[in-house]
């Protein structure tokens, strides 16, 4: 394989020589024999696992496909998995609920995380160590124990919630108003470990002298931030927005645990609908159909974030 | 060494500038409500988890266990638990290792050499990273069954984590900085590729490796949508995985589900909290160019 891609990619050797330039023919030869051989064992695993399967997702949309089998003339449907899927209510459901936890989860979230990390890291070793390490215990913890913890924490009869406030009985899972709202709080404080811990590292790396430039010139604290620090963090701005945004469009474990999806589908998402829909109604095509329209959402979500923030 | 002299250094001048100590109280109290509001959850665990039913089930809170009890624990291990716990550590240790040693050939290769299609071929993994890693999953069950016939094994959940790009990400930033004369003059020494690597790249490339390793143990072992796609039989069920589905048969049966969830978070925690430091420089460094 890697001789072969020395070989096909040879002549393209004369257009491209940006990075080759300066080098023997030999010489950038046995460079990139060496090179895929110390690829190979990473590119199979990359290949077997996440670019097939990519295709197999593409692939199976296309059919009325079920964990019986496929037979491929006979259960060819085109793209009547996503002309159904336009006009399911569930999914229209699952679209909005998706996207309310997205709004509020990602600007809170980064916002939280910056104001954490602009107040501690400036402390001590220690402190700094330490509250970084407890905003980052719920994600440690994994999502399983912190889901179970908080159904107990929520239940109507025995949750400690209920007893505190003396709501006795209200089942806050249970009930449209409240069940979404609590998914959020909890995916809030699992995510929120990454991004602290970055603006920790961003913030540290923020070069003293023009900090130090805009004070003597008579800057003030918040001029300080939005005008040094601000535009120096931003690539890490970028990324955590990526990041949680993604990580919240892929809300799963919470909602499978709680919720199931209910109270009437208050807290279906797209990520559970497309377990929902193939291993509870076995419907694989429609299944890879919705995993399909997930990822082009995400792909345009990052792309809005990418924009914006390039122009700002 | 140098960022606790500019900490110090930043500190001094933002006193300068005026930051009312009201607002320093304000700052100190909110983070300390806000840590009670974080630890609560793994206290109400591990306290939960030796609480007699009689406490659980008591109309005032309980704040801890006042007759502690084992009998949540003697529960809990009626099951296979101690399958349970070998198959999670079993996943996590092997996907370490795997993803530890083709990341960092990969890396390096991606970070240190300069041959054709690099520049492709790391867009490719960008654009991989940014895919929603749980779409992909129920595809990977079918080729699972269907070609590899791994279904409802422990690989079944190995091997797609090693496919995963982001270490080969991890360790091509780590790589960029090992200095090229070094590897050059390795090379008029006459080492081979891989006695370079061996001798050379790995020693320097050591912190990058720990970080990708607590990384990969932690990811791993509470990825818990891919151990719930992959393992349907109770013999290869993790621990995570198995306290959600006592909780599904036994919902109201929380000491048993509490003692699972200390049992599944307690080593996880630890670990981390021993290797804390790696960690955090891997997240950091994973995310300068991102």
């Amino acid at each position: 394989m890697d001789q072969n891609a020395a070989a096909v990619s040879k002549p393209k050797k004369a257009k491209k020589p940006s990075h080759t330039s300066g080098m023997s023919r030999a010489l950038v030869r046995r460079e990139t024999t060496s090179a895929y051989l110390f690829l190979l064992p990473s590119l199979v695993f990359f290949v077997a696992f996440v670019v097939i399967p990519m295709f197999i997702c593409v692939f199976y949309s296309l059919f009325d496909y079920s964990l019986g089998g496929l037979n491929i003339a006979e259960d060819f449907v085109g793209l009547d998995n996503y002309i159904q899927l336009f006009q399911d209510p569930i999914f229209h459901k699952g679209f909005i609920n998706t996207v309310i936890i997205v709004v509020v989860a990602v600007p809170t979230v980064t916002a939280f995380s910056l104001w954490v990390g602009s107040a501690i890291y400036r402390m001590k070793a220690f402190p700094r160590s330490f509250f970084r390490c407890v905003f980052y215990l719920p994600v440690v913890t994994g999502s399983v124990a912190i889901t179970v913890v908080w159904k107990w924490i929520l239940d109507p009869y025995n949750g400690i919630l209920n007893k505190l406030i003396g709501t006795d009985g209200y089942n806050w899972l249970g009930e449209g108003k409240t069940a979404l709202m609590c998914i959020i709080v909890i995916l809030f404080t699992t995510s929120i470990g990454q991004p602290i811990v970055l603006y920790v590292a961003a913030l540290g790396n923020v070069d003293n002298s023009i900090i130090e430039a805009a004070q003597v010139d008579g800057a003030t604290k918040l001029q300080v931030f939005w005008k040094v620090k601000w535009p120096s963090i931003m690539p890490t701005t970028l990324y955590v927005l990526v990041i949680t945004t993604i990580n919240s469009f892929q809300c799963f474990a919470l909602i499978q645990l709680m919720t199931r999806g209910g109270p009437m589908n208050a807290t279906m998402t797209i990520m559970y609908q497309v377990y929902y829909s193939a291993y509870t109604l076995n419907d694989l095509g429609y299944a890879n159909a919705i995993g399909v329209v997930l990822a082009i959402i995400i792909a345009i979500f990052s792309a809005i974030q990418f924009k914006v923030a390039k122009t700002d | 060494m140098s960022a606790k002299a500019a900490t110090l250094k930043v500190s001094k001048h933002a006193d300068l500038t005026g930051t009312s100590t009201g607002y320093k109280v304000f700052v100190v109290i909110i983070l300390i409500l806000v840590t009670i509001f974080f630890l609560f959850p793994l206290y109400w665990i591990v306290t939960g988890s030796f609480k007699p039913i009689a406490e659980i089930t008591a109309r005032e809170p309980v704040w801890f266990p006042i007759n502690p009890t084992g009998d949540n624990y003697g529960r809990l291990f009626e099951n296979p638990a101690f399958l349970w716990l070998f198959n999670i550590v079993f996943i996590s240790v092997a996907a370490m290792v795997l993803t530890c040693i083709t990341a960092s050939l990969a890396g390096y290769a991606l970070g240190k050499k300069r041959f054709i299609g690099r520049a492709v071929l790391f867009t490719i993994i960008i654009c991989a990273m940014a895919l929603p890693k749980q779409v992909i999953v129920i595809p990977l069950n079918q080729e699972m069954t269907q070609i590899f016939h791994l279904n409802d094994t422990l690989w079944a959940v190995i091997l797609p984590t090693v496919g995963w790009p982001f270490g080969v990400f991890l360790m091509k930033q780590f790589s960029e900085t090992i200095p090229t004369e070094i590897l050059e003059a390795a090379r008029v020494d006459g080492a081979g590729e891989l006695r370079t690597f061996i001798t050379v790249v790995l020693p320097m490339i050591k912190p990058g490796i720990g970080a990708l390793a607590i990384f990969t143990f932690v990811n791993t072992w509470n990825d818990y949508f891919l151990q719930l796609v992959m393992l349907n039989s109770r013999d290869t069920w993790t621990l995570p995985l198995a306290i959600a589905k006592l909780q599904g048969e036994m919902s109201n049966d929380f000491g048993l589900i509490m003692a699972g969830a200390a049992l599944a978070s307690i080593p996880i925690i630890i670990v981390f909290i021993a290797f804390q430091k790696y960690f955090t420089q891997g997240i950091a460094m994973g995310a300068v160019k991102g």
